[in-house]
């Protein structure tokens, strides 16, 4: 193969990386560099230091109860996820009739944006509390399993469809040879299938994960919080800090960039952890 | 920051969806024809239900002074979010609007003095302006009123059943004949042929400005009004006591116990709901400012006439209320960029000068915008004529009563509104006890205007 000289490369990528450049990278510094400064816009920020990381934690436990709240929420949606997500995969991988339309159907609401689900489910889940004369906005607990509900219907489906793929791409052979050695269907699952599509899992952990911590157009639509602040995930705080408080738009910026973080580090912990569980192919 | 660019993506994405929807499929800005050598002045509107209205002023100022007028209305309840990206841009908004003095105190970095325009020299009430020392910084150029409006043909409907505590709405003059009027109607509700009295207290989450705000507006004003307190020093207003606490809820549970829609279930009602139904004839009664009449008319099978349509002050028991009429000011003033060019300012002193002086520019604000403006420049018959508006400027034109004046511009920022609406929604659920929520109205306010001192 000829070598294609460094510069070609530098060319090619230089749309890309302008691209990147002016809509990821730049905000993002520019971002960091604000959260320690105090703007009513962009142009005319005063350097503050680390005040608004303090007043963020400090003010008022706003921050706080949402990173709760988030962490709860994400620790419930990643386990249901995942499992209805094998489950459904499970099941669409054997010889059901219509699979294909199974399949799709329930990919399809992961086409659909967050705040129409979040609205489209705002009207089931009224509708059924409403026979109970509340709505969702009555307790913190009715809108936690509200979101738990919409985050499910809307990643199930693309999660089941990443596992499809990984269950096909199982040499048909290793199961044939485990059932000639007269191993179980629950044998075949544990010691065949689960070992073997660990890769998806750590990318269904990944994609959940990251997806449910950083939840907010569903928040938005379903609860804006509702009842008081109870139920406000971190990215829907940030956003009320930043745009609904006079004076605290360093302070929003502070809390997304330790969103930034705390996402950041959550997610390469569970990177590693899962990688050092799965197996060479 | 990645879900924050998202954000800001599908806001403006959002915004330019309502934007070309509201502009009959014309793109954000208004732009002239080529080939004006003029000036160009942006302009950022507030009122998304007047957009449509300012291409038309755009135009006809266009054709009369050659200056191109550049109009972008941001979406509703987005105002701040979106003047804050605007005025950061290479071309800034140079026309732009605060809503009182908290609005100042955000954005005094940016307000002009405008005490030497020709528009602020023929405002009628110099009070009504926001002013900061000798310099005026916002321009009130509407004014507005509210109370409870209500469907005179359903109240005679009632006036007319056996057992009725008034006879007419000339009787129910205070809190006391209100409450006897409401509770007697509401039991009667199947008879009237309605849902409730009072349309849907909406209590949806951004949707809670009318309780949060709007009502908290007269406890608040007779609070300033007894302890006598100079309203242009920060510090008076820094605490209040809330000692009108009880008058408010006595008209807030009367709305919330005779409505249409059960108090458990209000936290998903929307201002919209609530004008529809007063609008469909499923209530008498419903508090809003006279803004409203464009909704209620706008709704589909409106059965609701406009000479039917009335104006009763808010009564919560206070002694002396029966001469106690609507309560009206504005929380819409006009700004001017002070960091813009010299030029620029001018351009935008002329065009709102042109706007409420020149006949063609009054009749868009008196026909169009449906303004009744604080200025002397408009006549008796250039006001505006739909029912409500009447009767707001019948109550302010009768001299026998005294109008409530918006205090709400003094209230602290949107967290103390949005805590406070929230535990009203609680206390209506019944997971909240009043006291605590007189508790959280005095905290929250204390806190809030702390921080917007000291920040």
């Amino acid at each position: 193969m000829r070598r294609i000289s460094n510069a070609y490369y530098a060319l090619f990528t230089l749309p890309t990386l302008t691209a990147f450049a002016i809509a990821f990278f730049i905000p993002f510094l520019l971002g960091i560099y604000l959260s320690f400064t105090r703007f009513t816009t962009v142009t005319n920020a005063r350097w503050v230091g680390l005040n608004n990381y303090v007043r963020a934690f400090t003010e008022n436990k706003d921050f706080l109860n949402a990173m709760v709240f988030t962490a709860k929420f994400t620790l419930i949606s990643v386990v249901l996820i995942n499992l209805f997500a094998f489950s459904l995969a499970l099941l669409l991988t054997r010889n059901v009739w219509g699979r294909n339309i199974f399949r799709t159907t329930f990919f399809m609401p992961n086409l659909i944006g967050g705040i129409v689900l979040g609205y489209i489910w705002l009207l089931i889940i009224n509708g059924v509390l409403y026979r109970f004369q509340v709505d969702i906005t009555f307790s913190a607990k009715y809108g936690f399993w509200g979101l738990v509900i919409v985050t499910n219907w809307q990643m199930v489906g693309y999660m089941m469809v990443i596992y499809i793929a990984s269950i096909q791409s199982i040499p048909p052979e290793l199961v044939e040879a485990a059932q000639i050695d007269g191993a179980n269907p629950r044998q075949v699952l544990f010691n065949i299938t689960i070992p073997l599509v660990t890769p998806a899992f750590t990318i269904c952990t990944f994609l959940t994960l990251a997806n449910s911590f950083k939840l907010f157009d569903q928040n938005l639509a379903l609860t804006r919080g509702a009842p008081g602040k109870a139920t406000a995930m971190m990215a829907l705080d940030i956003y009320n800090s930043f745009y609904g408080t006079t004076g605290y738009e360093g302070v929003g910026q502070a809390k997304a960039v330790v969103f930034f973080l705390l996402v950041g580090i959550i997610v390469l912990v569970q990177l590693l952890l899962s990688r050092s569980k799965e197996m060479e192919n | 920051m990645k879900s924050k660019l998202g954000l800001v993506f599908s806001l403006l994405v959002v915004a330019s969806i309502i934007l070309t929807a509201c502009g009959g499929g014309t793109p954000a800005g208004t732009e002239a024809p080529a080939g004006a050598a003029t000036g160009e002045l942006y302009y950022l509107n507030f009122k998304p239900e007047v957009a449509e209205t300012y291409t038309k002023i755009a135009e006809a100022w266009n054709a009369e002074t050659g200056n191109t007028l550049k109009v972008v209305t941001a979406a509703s309840g987005t105002y701040e979010q979106t003047l804050k990206s605007e005025i950061a841009k290479s071309d800034p908004p140079v026309l732009f609007q605060i809503n009182g003095p908290v609005g100042y105190a955000a954005w005094k970095d940016y307000t002009a003095d405008l005490s030497g325009t020709e528009l602020y020299k023929h405002l009628t009430d110099k009070t009504l302006a926001v002013t900061d020392g000798a310099g005026v910084y916002g321009l009130p150029y509407v004014i507005e009123g509210y109370g409870i409006i209500y469907n005179n043909a359903m109240m005679d409907k009632y006036f007319a059943t056996e057992g009725a505590t008034a006879a007419s709405m000339d009787e129910v003059n205070n809190f006391a004949a209100l409450k006897a009027v409401v509770e007697d109607m509401q039991s009667k509700k199947d008879a009237l042929g309605i849902g409730g009295v009072f349309c849907s207290t909406s209590l949806k989450p951004g949707e809670d400005w009318r309780w949060q705000t709007h009502l908290a507006n007269l406890p608040i004003f007779y609070e300033f009004r007894d302890n006598n307190l100079n309203l242009s020093d920060p510090a008076a207003t820094a605490e209040v006591k809330f000692q009108y606490a009880e008058n408010y809820k006595n008209i807030f549970d009367l709305y919330i116990n005779n409505s249409t829609t059960a108090p458990t279930l209000l936290g998903s009602k929307s201002v919209d709901d609530s004008m529809a139904e007063f609008a469909l004839g499923q209530c008498a009664m419903v508090q809003n400012g006279n803004w409203a009449w464009g909704q209620i008319s706008g709704v589909d099978g409106n059965t609701v006439k406009a000479e039917e349509v009335k104006y009763l002050p808010i009564y919560t028991g206070v002694p002396g209320e029966e001469k106690q009429g609507l309560n009206i000011g504005t929380e819409n003033f006009f700004a001017i960029n002070k960091q813009a060019t010299p030029e620029k300012q001018q351009l935008a002193a002329d065009f709102i000068w042109w706007l409420y002086s020149s006949p063609t520019g009054k009749a868009f604000v008196t026909n169009d915008l449906k303004f009744m403006t604080p200025f002397d420049t408009f006549a008796d018959d250039e006001k505006p004529t739909d029912p409500l508006a009447r009767e707001v400027l019948r109550y302010a034109g009768n001299a026998d009563l005294y109008s409530v004046a918006w205090r709400f511009t003094l209230f602290p920022g949107q967290p103390f509104k949005d805590a406070f609406g929230a535990a009203l929604l609680q206390y209506a659920q019944g997971s909240m006890p009043w006291e605590d929520v007189q508790q959280l109205f005095i905290d929250q306010w204390k806190a809030e205007k702390a921080k917007a001192a000291g920040g």
